[in-house]
């Protein structure tokens, strides 16, 4: 819009503001627009009530109780904190604790380090970037479960392609890379898995940032003569970190919720060594039917993940400044 | 900006080169996982799980028969006294001493993936383009702490929504219903619906409404008639988003559907042949779930980093 229109409208809303007595106008006006306002939130914000708030109220709830889903007629007992002192002390709960955190910590390092990489090789602007970039996208669209499923097929110990690749590379053979089936390898096989799906996530949000430094800053650099190490060190990752926290936290969160795919790559096995917090919560809610005991559980990861959203908004706003 | 200032920051051709050859060895590899789907889609069982793994292959659609259909073991004299084959299917069930008993679930599964996916994303959007015009115009009291709050929702985790929800929607009798999904999907997707359009509305001028209310339109009238059509792309991209959202969702639709209601998701990994997981038909079941999603990653291409930043990063 130009100013010559911004002038215009101007005058015009002068006149009509003259032309009716203040009060009036500014009632209809006010009024129309905070109905209008109302009508358009209202229906999102009912609906977000419905279906988030109310059962996150009845989970909260039933936290403080035993009640089981499987006998909805049997008494249920006020149990006070009892749930959540169980949690916090269980050794259980805190192995979960620990195969959650060793999952989050090395998928978020690898994809980091070579969604980075890639990102810094793409802003190159090597010939055929935009294709091959798009190219690289492509895991992070798939559903995890179902390209989580396929992987089973991929590790299989005698047929699997990928076991064949790293047999074939590594000379051990084939029978005895069983990535599911070992409590020291299968912990690696979820990280793999979501590696290859979710750098390209890492990589797509780090080339925002590196996109985002302005060239004159590097030419300004060039003048000073800078060495690009030093231009690497000063300028490239300072300026590019807001984003690189971005999708670090936003991983973080994603990871730690995890479920989907390690449910169907291991189903937390085996034995309890990819048990994810996710996992154990399935079977305490699903299969032990300890309803009450794994709404505390919910709801102590719901406090976690709620503080993590909280940084995370922070950095978004940060980054969107820019 | 000068010629000579860009050649400054300018990349050398060497330097080129070896950053191409690095992405496009990491792009090919990354696929590697992908073709697989596809060529075991196309293999016989038997030839899916050869060692070491075929890469030349006669191509078959066994897979894809089998994906369809549920087989019965017969004798090979009843397999005899039968009418000869009308189709490759069913001569192929044949040769394995097998009849073809009737349909599969895929298709109906897949008929839930398309219904629960495209009522929610109809809802997710039309919520959300609301909402986000009533954030974007209008002074809306708390309006920073009821965005968060609208994103936090999306953040929760799925199993811990769940233990509720089911108790919830087994007192509603929503339990494995699509209406009970559709509800729930478009409960998720609406907090990324809000905030990316509300990116999208923000780079509308408010200049445009307020000329048309001056002109005559009411509110209503201008929202309809001057921001609808100004944010066509951005509303298509946001409904591509929760599209992919609905269409790959495993988490709620394994513990809240198990029939009627059950998506392609949890169908697809109980796809099983006689002694063990049937392979190529889950690959096959695989393939034409993808399929879609490849198209809309095609088509999104500029518009993802928006997409999975919630509209904070625009470029």
């Amino acid at each position: 819009m130009t100013d010559a229109n911004a002038t215009i409208l101007e005058r015009a809303a002068e006149t009509a503001a003259r032309a009716t007595p203040a009060p009036v106008a500014k009632r209809v006006r006010a009024l129309s627009d905070r109905a209008v306002a109302w009508l358009f939130i209202a229906p999102t914000m009912v609906l977000l009530l419905a279906i988030n708030i109310f059962p996150l109220i009845w989970a909260i709830q039933l936290s403080f109780t035993n009640y089981r889903a499987n006998r909805p007629n049997e008494p249920v007992r006020n149990v006070g904190l009892q749930n959540y002192e169980r949690i916090l002390t269980d050794s259980d709960t805190w192995l979960a604790m620990q195969a959650t955190a060793h999952f989050v910590f090395w998928t978020i390092v690898l994809q980091t380090l070579i969604g980075f990489s890639l990102a810094y090789l793409i802003d190159r602007k090597f010939r055929g970037h935009a294709f091959w970039t798009t190219v690289i996208l492509v895991p992070m669209m798939l559903s995890p479960a179902v390209v989580g499923n396929f992987w089973r097929f991929l590790y299989e110990p005698q047929i699997g392609l990928f076991t064949y690749i790293v047999s074939f590379f590594s000379g051990i053979p084939p029978s005895d890379i069983a990535m599911l089936s070992s409590v020291k390898l299968a912990p690696w096989a979820i990280i793999i898995v979501d590696t290859w799906m979710w750098t390209p996530y890492v990589m797509l949000i780090c080339l925002a940032g590196l996109r985002s430094i302005p060239d004159y800053i590097y030419e300004a650099a060039e003048v000073d003569r800078a060495s690009p190490w030093r231009q690497f060190w000063s300028i490239t990752l300072p300026m590019a970190l807001p984003f690189i926290m971005l999708a670090v936290l936003f991983r973080g969160i994603e990871n730690f919720k995890m479920f989907d795919m390690v449910n169907l790559l291991t189903g937390g096995g085996p034995g309890s060594t990819t048990e994810v917090a996710s996992i154990t919560l399935k079977r305490e809610a699903f299969e032990k039917w300890r309803t009450g005991f794994s709404s505390a559980f919910a709801i102590i990861l719901f406090v976690a993940v709620f503080g993590l959203a909280n940084i995370y908004v922070k950095v978004l706003n940060k980054v969107k400044s820019r | 900006m000068s010629a000579a200032a860009h050649s400054v920051i300018e990349p050398s051709a060497a330097s080129k080169r070896v950053a191409g050859a690095i992405v496009i060895l990491y792009a090919v590899i990354t696929m590697i996982p992908l073709f697989w789907i596809i060529a075991t889609s196309f293999k016989t069982p038997p030839d899916s799980i050869a060692y070491p793994p075929k890469v030349v292959f006669t191509p078959s659609i066994e897979g894809y028969c089998n994906l369809f259909t549920t087989r019965t073991r017969q004798t090979a004299e009843y397999i005899q006294s039968l009418p000869p084959a009308t189709n490759f299917c069913d001569e192929t069930t044949r040769k394995r001493n097998m009849v073809i008993a009737g349909p599969s679930n895929f298709l109906p599964r897949f008929i839930n993936s398309l219904v629960i996916a495209f009522g929610s994303t109809f809802c997710a959007v039309l919520l959300g383009t609301l909402t986000a015009y009533g954030f974007s115009r209008f002074k809306v009291p708390l309006a920073d702490d009821l965005l968060f709050f609208i994103l936090s929702t999306r953040m929760m985790p799925p199993i811990a929504v769940a233990i509720p929800i089911y108790l919830m929607y087994r007192e509603l009798g929503l339990s494995d219903t699509a209406l009970g999904m559709i509800l729930l999907y478009t409960a998720v997707n609406v907090s990324l619906a809000v905030w990316l359009l509300k990116g999208f509305i923000d780079e509308i001028p408010r200049e445009y409404e307020e000329a048309a209310m001056i002109d005559g339109y009411s509110r209503l009238q201008a929202f309809r008639k001057v921001v609808l059509p100004q944010a066509t792309t951005g509303i298509a991209a946001t409904a591509i988003f929760c599209l992919i959202f609905a269409w790959n969702e495993y988490a709620f639709a394994a513990l809240l559907t198990s029939g009627t209601a059950q998506t392609a998701p949890p169908f697809i990994p109980t796809i099983i042949g006689e002694g063990g997981q049937d392979w190529p038909a889950v690959a096959a079941g695989t393939t034409i779930f993808l399929v879609p999603i490849l198209v809309f990653t095609i088509l999104l291409r500029k518009q993802l980093l928006r997409g999975i930043t919630f509209g904070a990063v625009r470029k």
